[in-house]
């Protein structure tokens, strides 16, 4: 699957997206599912948490592993999807548009701090190397 | 550019074909699955599905002295044995009763047994054998059979499509009970399995394996990868070494006490030890009541006291996390036990293992 320009990126496999209404949307990338295989939980934060960037927020676990979710910015967080923690092989189905959970951020964002789709790529390149 | 100096079994580019997700499995090259482990999973539940074992160490025993030598080495009873293609499950133990590992073993003829080591433990299991044989049997043949590979066809269609693929294969595998075996020509074909279904494991030549693979896959019976094979049989209660058991556990505190041959006279290594160690730990199933997955390593708080996960996942037939656990004795089937799940307790409930034979769930 190709990387969405539209989204951004962290090293830890999340993609970020900023809505027209300045909140971020959070998901975990293709390549991260693809990395632990089919997946059965997802626990995302409790809304209203505040997140530090950086901070654990969420957990992924598959049938090999579990695995940590970052939060890419900090912020509130404001929704989250159930629709994922109800049916968490959605992730491997699509992961670019199945969402997790949704953050205010603390401060007016344009999310620069985070990768773009070409230099997301790269790092998954340097990685399978 | 990465180096790698992983063994390939001889059905390696059989998997390359069919998209393996391939991994470093105890220095082998093996298929984590071809795709969806839960699918394949499923697969061997329902209708059936094939593996590719070869990197598990078939070794010949041969000599006349064979018999009193392995009812010495091995904790089961060999004297079980006593017609062609008989096989059993034993634990193989050091003096200190420790588990060196876990296998089958196959009587072929009164000269001639066979056993199955696991593929991490093949080389200390073989130097382990050799120093037996060499104090106290010494006349007695161990022979390594790596030109041999192993499938195992497994699931409620693994007879039916067997047969279709193997025309010839029903006349002498067709009536074989549970734990029996047959030679054909340069295969031995044996009712056994490690996913709590019907089916068959079968050991060939080397060289045959790619056509067997290929018949196989021609009837419908699909590839499936060691992930699908763990999380079959965590739900078919079966003991995985390394994990649920090792030099430093028992059989008994295992769950594999029935798998020990103590009544009678016979000496074998290890006994003296079961004999005077306490038994103070058992193995229980779990089934997790809260949302979450059980791992191996997590901690386990009963009534009783600490135990902990030897092995744990998600049971796709279940719909559950399960696991199976070593806690003190006294905790029963029923009760409630916590399980730290990153550092947060998860109610889980005990229950009776197996938790899933012939595709039905028991828990």
């Amino acid at each position: 699957m190709s990387i969405p320009t539209d989204l951004k990126y962290t090293a830890s496999h999340e993609w970020a997206r900023l809505e027209a209404d300045g909140t971020v949307t959070i998901g975990i990338t293709d390549h991260a599912q693809e990395l632990l295989g089919d997946m059965v939980f997802v626990e995302n934060p409790t809304v209203g948490r505040v997140l530090a960037a950086g901070e654990e927020c969420a957990v992924v676990e598959s049938v090999k592993a579990a695995s940590d979710v970052y939060a890419p910015i900090a912020g509130e967080v404001i929704a989250v999807n159930e629709a994922v923690e109800a049916e968490p092989q959605t992730l491997n189905e699509n992961a670019f548009a199945n969402w997790m959970f949704r953050i205010q951020p603390a401060t007016a964002t344009d999310l620069d701090g985070l990768m773009d789709a070409t230099a997301y790529q790269a790092a998954v390149d340097a990685e399978a190397h | 550019m990465t180096m790698t100096s992983l063994k390939l079994t001889p059905l390696n580019a059989q998997h390359r074909a069919a998209n393996a997700k391939l991994v470093d499995f105890s220095g082998w090259e093996m298929p984590l699955h071809y795709g969806s482990q839960l699918e394949e999973h499923h697969s061997v539940r329902r209708d059936a599905g094939m593996f590719d074992v070869s990197h598990m160490l078939p070794v010949d025993f041969r000599g006349a002295a064979v018999r009193p030598f392995l009812k010495r080495l091995l904790a089961n009873d060999v004297d079980k044995l006593q017609s062609t293609g008989r096989a059993l499950y034993s634990c193989m133990l050091h003096a200190g009763g420790g588990v060196i590992d876990d296998l089958i073993v196959y009587y072929l003829n009164e000269d001639w047994f066979r056993i199955v080591f696991n593929a991490g433990c093949a080389e200390k299991d073989l130097a382990w054998a050799e120093a037996q044989r060499d104090a106290h049997a010494p006349e007695l043949a161990i022979i390594p059979r790596r030109d041999l590979a192993m499938l195992a066809v497994q699931g409620p269609n693994a007879a039916a499509k067997l047969w279709a693929a193997m025309p010839g294969l029903e006349g002498v595998a067709g009536t074989l009970k549970p734990f029996h075996g047959a030679p054909v020509g340069e295969m031995f074909i044996a009712r056994t399995g490690y996913t709590g279904e019907d089916g068959f494991e079968i050991m060939l030549p080397a060289k045959a394996a790619p056509f067997f693979w290929q018949a196989a896959l021609e009837v419908g019976i699909k590839p499936i990868g060691l992930g699908a094979r763990d999380t079959l049989r965590l739900e078919a209660g079966m003991a995985l070494y390394g994990q649920d058991m090792d030099e430093g556990i028992t059989p008994f505190e295992a769950g594999l006490g029935w798998t020990v041959a103590m009544g009678g006279e016979r000496d074998f290594i290890g006994k003296d030890s079961l004999q005077r160690l306490p038994r103070n730990r058992q193995m229980v199933g779990l089934k997790l009541i809260d949302r979450g997955v059980l791992r191996a390593h997590q901690p386990v708080a009963s009534e009783q006291g600490e135990g902990e996960i030897t092995s744990g996942g998600f049971s796709p037939t279940l719909n559950a996390s399960i696991a199976l656990a070593r806690v003190p004795n006294g905790v029963q089937p029923g009760d409630r036990v916590e399980v730290m799940i990153r550092d947060r307790g998860h109610v889980a409930e005990v229950v009776k293992y197996p938790f899933v034979r012939h595709g039905r769930a028991l828990t």
